[in-house]
């Protein structure tokens, strides 16, 4: 396969740290010639965007300016699935060093690869949203994050590695271990999924720790959704200054973007990530500061590059300047998404998945309904299920088992758990014969 | 010789129990025995009617999902060690999955027990040996 590397060109890699503070005008130039390499790596080798180019009548050459990204079409979640697993992949399988991979709605996950080139980008970018937040190679970091196919756990990993962090890698779960290792192993600082840190204030308090007597100084959080309310709940409880990381398996995992010590948005790493904003109606260009769907390519990713990626999360660009001196622009907190994808303690789901589930345990596709909440700060979902006479037995021990098979088998596809609950027929709302798949009572009321 | 019981899934709130009690009243059709098993989140209604076969198209108009199931109606003495008796035949050692008294009103000291076993056509054998009445739909109807 033909390489076409984001930084074969010398003098024009930077040193990880500058970047973020590059007059605008040399970013851009770095952009540029970056994404001009991305098209070209993408055009020669991954026949999807070879194909939507051509439609176009587009050639890499006609990309002249940042500006002519807009020319390229857009690529979704569906394009990953559709060329599932490796489809999108630009270089041969022994340059690929590490794949990840989240869920996907027909129960087949979307996978995507790294080489080693990737990691060490990804391992950097995390790396400068740590420096960013204030971390050091002096902390000693407890990684809650979920260690695995899930981007999250290795990746803050990576990049504490990078920065020579003292790394705990504890991974979720077992949650008074959590507790008991932050105090015993002076732990100065954390990282992973906010819902889950909820859990753990709650756990220590319990256990009569109170976390602000620790050492604990700041936390960096992401993976899902949360509002200024949580922050500002986690900082009292905790005594820490909580940090929003922000990224997406099929840009690179955590580290797309991170705030910094201003916590006045989200700083995307645009040297590596190009964004976007668009009118997810008209799928237009909105300029800087409108609010709209954030669109990402990649600009030096080589084993998946991916051109203008829309992530269904509802932002705007800040390009105001930041008292901290980065010229690399903010994305507002990400509070909702354009789709009915929700995320339910860090891993995404669609209700489609739980209709594969439903349809894998029963062989027939049940009415139901997804209701999201939060427990003692964790959320919890909870599908109600419609009996249908089929399913329906006299004895109670099956449809104990019914109920069984419809968690085990969401819990298989999702790798979340979920309560099922079986109800009547009719009993669950329909309108206008569309059914309200998911009720998500975490967003209604109260600001956690 | 088995007795066609309707079971019916119902979600445990109020009223509910009542909406299959009308739809069945409605209809004319008159209860002869009700037990209802739950596990707290949904509850199973075990009845046996009057009229079966249109009880079910009743019920399934209406909307409520039920199944039919075919039980055993067994006499037994009224008196001390009377159900022990019946469970002490080889019958016993079978794997009887919910069993419920039948409401009775006679004056013999006999009592009618419900009882749904795994094997049904074994279990007949077994208790029609051991000399255990086994009552048809038409002696239920004049119990």
């Amino acid at each position: 396969m033909r390489k076409c590397s984001w930084n074969d060109q010398s003098g024009l890699f930077l040193p990880e740290m500058s970047l973020d503070y590059t007059p605008i005008k040399k970013l851009k130039q770095v952009q540029l010639q970056r994404l001009q390499a991305t098209v070209c790596l993408a055009y020669q080798n991954v026949p999807l965007f070879r194909s939507r180019l051509d439609e176009k009548k587009l050639k890499p050459a006609d990309i002249k300016t940042l500006e002519d990204i807009r020319l390229i079409p857009f690529s979704m979640k569906k394009d990953l699935r559709d060329t599932y697993p490796y489809g999108l992949f630009a270089v041969d399988m022994k340059e690929v060093v590490r794949l990840h991979a989240s869920s996907g709605t027909t129960g087949k996950p979307i996978v995507v690869g790294y080489t080693q080139e990737d990691m060490d980008v990804w391992d950097q970018v995390v790396k400068r949203g740590l420096l960013a937040t204030g971390y050091t190679s002096a902390d000693i970091v407890q990684n809650f994050y979920g260690y695995g196919l899930f981007t999250g756990g290795l990746g803050i990993h990576g990049g504490l590695e990078a920065l020579g962090a003292t790394v705990i890698p504890v991974s979720g779960g077992n949650t008074e271990r959590q507790v008991m290792i932050m105090k015993d192993f002076e732990v100065t600082a954390i990282a992973g999924t906010p819902s889950y840190f909820l859990r753990i204030i709650d756990v220590a308090d319990k256990m009569g720790v109170d976390l602000r007597t620790l050492k604990i100084k700041r936390g960096l959080f992401g993976a899902e959704p949360w509002s200024d309310g949580m922050r500002d709940y986690i900082e009292e409880r905790a005594g820490i200054k909580a940090f929003d990381i922000y990224g997406l398996s099929e840009i690179i995992g955590p580290g797309v973007g991170c705030e910094c010590e201003h916590q006045n948005g989200i700083h995307i790493f645009e040297d590596h990530f190009y964004p976007e904003i668009i009118d997810p109606e008209t799928l237009e260009p909105l300029p800087d500061g409108e609010e709209g769907e954030l669109v990402i390519s990649t600009l030096s990713k080589q084993a998946m590059p991916i051109l203008r990626y829309r992530t269904r999360d509802i932002t705007a660009i800040e390009s105001t300047a930041c008292p901290c001196g980065r010229t690399i622009r903010r994305i507002r907190k990400i509070g909702r998404r354009s789709d009915d994808m929700f995320i339910i303690r860090g891993v995404n789901v669609f209700p489609s998945q739980i209709e594969t589930a439903l349809l894998r345990a029963e062989k027939s596709l049940p009415h139901y309904q997804i209701v999201l909440d939060r427990k003692n700060h964790l959320d919890t979902a909870e599908v109600k299920v419609e009996v249908s006479r089929e399913m329906l037995s006299d004895n109670m021990s099956d449809m104990d088992a019914l109920s069984k098979r419809f968690s085990h088998s969401i819990e298989q596809i999702l790798g979340v758990s979920v309560l099922v609950t079986l109800c009547e027929p009719g009993s669950l709302p329909r309108s206008e014969g569309k059914a309200k798949r998911v009720i998500d009572k975490r967003t209604q009321g109260g600001s956690l | 010789m088995k007795i066609p019981q309707i079971s019916i899934f119902v979600s445990n709130r109020p009223g509910r129990l009542h909406a299959v009690c009308q739809s069945l009243a409605d209809a004319d059709i008159n209860l002869l025995s009700l037990t209802l098993a739950d596990n707290g989140e949904f509850g199973l209604i075990r009845i046996i009617v009057s009229h079966p076969e249109k009880a079910v198209e009743i019920l399934s108009k209406a909307g409520i999902v039920a199944t039919v199931t075919e039980v055993l109606a067994c006499e037994v003495s009224a008196l001390k060690g009377g159900l022990a008796k019946l469970l002490n035949t080889p019958a016993g050692t079978l794997q009887i999955d919910y069993m419920y008294a039948y409401p009775t009103c006679n004056d013999k000291d006999i009592a009618v027990m419900i009882l749904r076993f795994r094997e049904p056509d074994e279990a007949i054998m077994l208790l029609q040996k051991a000399g255990v009445k086994i009552l048809g739909r038409k002696d239920l109807l004049e119990e």
